[in-house]
């Protein structure tokens, strides 16, 4: 019975190594293109000959038309504005939907579940003409703006997360601060928004990530200036045709650096993560 | 106190009306607040709304006069104008007037459209305040003044305080683009009708006629693109879900150990954006990738991983459960906590084996606790963009397909027609088909969902 245990626990294990090898694989050839020497894309080998720290050296040092410095702090603006407005939104519509009761509450939490069911950019086109008409596609420094507005304007429409959030803390709390003559605006920012720390963290972080991950919007709209783009769309500029033979090593270095904080972030806010999906699944 | 209370009860009583019944029970002054924003509220004493209402219907009405009713005509004309070469006699020179632009005018026609959806609203919120002032009057009842209404922003009408800017963003960055798209379909704004050199034109159903039907290329197209759509959904949501719980049983043993350690090397792979690891994965894969290096060097022929139809589609489901099991694991290990201990006891004493636990008891616990979040991730996999683009951007490509490839999923596909090929048309009605899949998928399985049927089990 022992010996059959140990067996089991051994095969057990041995699974877990070999799929976490997997897991990791991808990960592991990433950092190590990122230390390679040789340049090129395709190598007959899988260690690099030589290691070099020149491909992080050079991403910071050359300011040509492949600027990452350039393209690290716009993104680095874009997120930040786009991760404050978006969180603000999130939080006051799932405030909403969670507790005050209005005529249009029902049809407007439809609506939203309806709009998520289209493709998200299929809108794209649409988008970015009704950027053009507003005037924010004029210079570089306005399309970044622009950027910043379709990352956060539509925000409000995911609030489901957020709500389901709101709805797990007790009423009776508010109603105490009713009786001690709290408005419904006392009772948001001074009793619920501090109960709900973990889906407002939550909130930030994702909408931080964001500007990082996206390279499809932000392609779309960027268009050629390459000074102003972001870190993911210029990371992309990198693999075309002209550029992949040099670069590409460079690229994973980019890759690399741009992961390390969203990994930090990410296991940082994994738990959040969890906690909040788990709400969602409960309904 | 008593004053604040009876000032919030008589506001109050605005909200209940609707405006019909505003409208019919209302006096003169009431009805005619349907023509004179506003008329109501400043006879009787609120004037600073009154002037507000006012000034929204004289701006509407500018606005209409200036650019919206030619919006309106343009939206339903679509433009009349195409650019045209006249002869400059001052100038001796051939000079090009500019024609309407169709898309333009099918835009600023939706925006106007939403502007005087807008106005409607207000229309009806000029009745229903003049009518809830009047009442006011005839109780006798305080007029509660500007400052007092301000007020309320911040207790009974908090959700119009707080929902005004996200819904104005909502609307203008999402419903609007959609709804134009959606128009979009039912026109011919194809690649040899692009703006502004061409107009382009109502079309009816034609564009959903081609797809759907005829023997085009696009419906010899489209139908195996959509098979391929839902088994590709199908095999990467259920793959996703079975082998992330059968990994996170694994690691939540209670003999197994390091369990943290386990964890954080799967949850690692999702901490690295997906266009970083996908397109490693993609080199890794390709022919003469890190894949085929190790097997031919170990004397095996290479596998064209992404260029033969039948293997690139088992690759792309595989490489998805690379990148969706972590998620599962990520949310299924609370749940799993929760299994009551004593269901797998009572099996073990039947002598179960653990198989038949995990198909018997394990598996239907899961499927009914995690019902919402199946469909979702369904509805995400029918939506997946970044897998397929990155790995294999639609492709082997195929001389039978209307710009797609083997692997090509309905949104791959929308985006090569509308970012690379400008067959807007085509792209708008894929997006709707998507549309509709997905709102009959939800709507079907939560139906069939036991949540949905025994809901009041657990009220």
């Amino acid at each position: 019975m022992k010996a059959k245990k140990i067996i089991t626990n051994s095969i057990v294990h041995i699974i877990l190594a070999i799929l976490g090898f997997i897991w990791v694989l991808p990960l592991f050839i990433t950092v190590l293109t990122s230390f390679r020497k040789e340049s090129g894309q395709y190598k007959t080998y899988i260690f690099p000959k030589e290691y070099t720290l020149d491909n992080y050296i050079n991403l910071f040092s050359d300011s040509g038309s492949l600027n990452y410095s350039k393209w690290f702090m716009n993104t680095l603006i874009v997120s930040i504005c786009c991760c404050i407005v978006s969180t603000l939104f999130v939080l006051c519509v799932a405030y909403t939907m969670s507790r005050l009761r209005f005529k249009m509450r029902k049809p407007m939490m439809n609506i939203s579940l309806i709009i998520g069911m289209f493709p998200a950019f299929m809108s794209m086109i649409a988008v970015y003409y009704i950027l053009k008409g507003i005037g924010l596609l004029e210079t570089g420094q306005l399309k970044l703006v622009a950027l910043g507005m379709v990352y956060s304007g539509g925000a409000g429409a995911a609030f489901f997360i957020a709500k389901g959030f709101f709805d797990t803390i007790p009423k009776a709390l508010d109603e105490a601060a009713f009786l001690d003559g709290a408005s419904n605006w006392d009772v948001f920012t001074k009793i619920s928004l501090p109960l709900t720390k973990p889906i407002v963290v939550y909130t930030l972080m994702t909408s931080f990530m964001a500007p990082w991950i996206d390279f499809v919007f932000a392609r779309v709209i960027l268009g050629n200036d390459r000074t102003y783009y972001t870190v993911a769309v210029g990371l992309f500029t990198m693999l075309e045709q002209e550029f992949v033979e040099y670069y590409y090593t460079r690229f994973f270095a980019g890759a690399v650096i741009i992961s390390i904080p969203i990994s930090i972030l990410f296991l940082f806010t994994q738990k959040y993560y969890a906690e909040s999906m788990a709400g969602a699944v409960k309904g | 106190m008593a004053l604040k209370k009876q000032n919030s009860h008589s506001i109050a009583v605005k909200n209940k009306n609707s405006f019909t019944k505003a409208f019919v029970q209302g006096n003169v002054k009431t009805k005619l607040s349907a023509l004179v924003f506003g008329l109501g509220n400043i006879l009787n004493k609120q004037i600073i709304h009154g002037l507000l209402l006012l000034a929204v219907e004289v701006v509407y009405i500018i606005y209409m006069v200036n650019t919206g009713i030619q919006s309106i005509v343009n939206f339903i004309t679509l433009g009349t104008k195409t650019k045209v070469e006249v002869y400059n006699e001052a100038k001796q020179i051939y000079e090009y007037v500019m024609g309407d632009n169709s898309m333009l005018c099918l835009l600023y026609g939706v925006v106007t459209i939403f502007i005087t959806l807008g106005f409607l609203f207000m229309l009806s919120t000029s009745v229903r305040s003049a009518y809830a002032s009047q009442l006011r009057k005839e109780k006798m009842l305080h007029q509660p003044t500007f400052i007092e209404e301000l007020r309320t922003l911040k207790h009974q009408r908090l959700h119009v305080t707080l929902l005004s800017l996200p819904t104005m963003g909502i609307i203008i960055f999402t419903i609007v683009p959609l709804v134009f798209m959606i128009l979009v379909a039912f026109t011919n704004y194809d690649n040899t009708h692009q703006a502004p050199a061409n107009l382009f034109d109502w079309v009816g159903l034609a564009n959903f006629k081609t797809i759907l039907t005829s023997g085009s290329a696009m419906s010899k197209t489209f139908w195996p693109v959509l098979g391929w759509t839902l088994i590709w959904a199908v095999c990467a949501t259920a793959s996703n879900f079975m082998l992330g719980i059968i990994l996170a049983l694994l690691i939540n043993r209670k003999a197994t150990r390091a369990k943290g350690f386990w964890r954080f090397i799967f949850v690692l792979s999702i901490a690295v954006p997906q266009f970083v690891s996908l397109l490693t994965m993609r080199t890794m894969l390709n022919t003469n990738g890190a894949f085929n290096v190790i097997l031919r060097s170990l004397g095996f022929s290479g596998i064209p991983f992404l260029t033969d139809p039948a293997i690139a589609k088992v690759a792309v489901i595989i490489v998805n459960i690379w990148v969706g099991v972590p998620y599962t694991l990520l949310i299924s290990s609370g749940i799993l906590k929760s299994i009551p201990e004593n269901m797998y006891e009572a099996a073990k004493l039947d002598g179960a084996n653990p198989v038949k636990i995990f198909f018997k008891i394990t598996m239907p616990y899961m499927l009914f606790v995690m019902t919402p979040y199946l469909i979702t991730q369904f509805a995400g996999n029918i939506n997946n963009f970044n897998v397929i683009y990155l790995l294999t951007s639609g492709g082997p490509k195929t001389v039978d397909y209307h710009y797609a490839g083997k692997t090509d999923l309905l949104v791959t596909w929308l985006y090569s027609l509308t970012v690379t090929n400008s067959d807007y048309n085509m792209g708008a009605v894929i997006g709707i088909i998507v549309f509709i899949i997905l709102a009959f998928v939800s709507l079907v399985t939560y139906r069939h969902s036991v949540s949905y049927k025994d809901e009041e089990t657990f009220q």
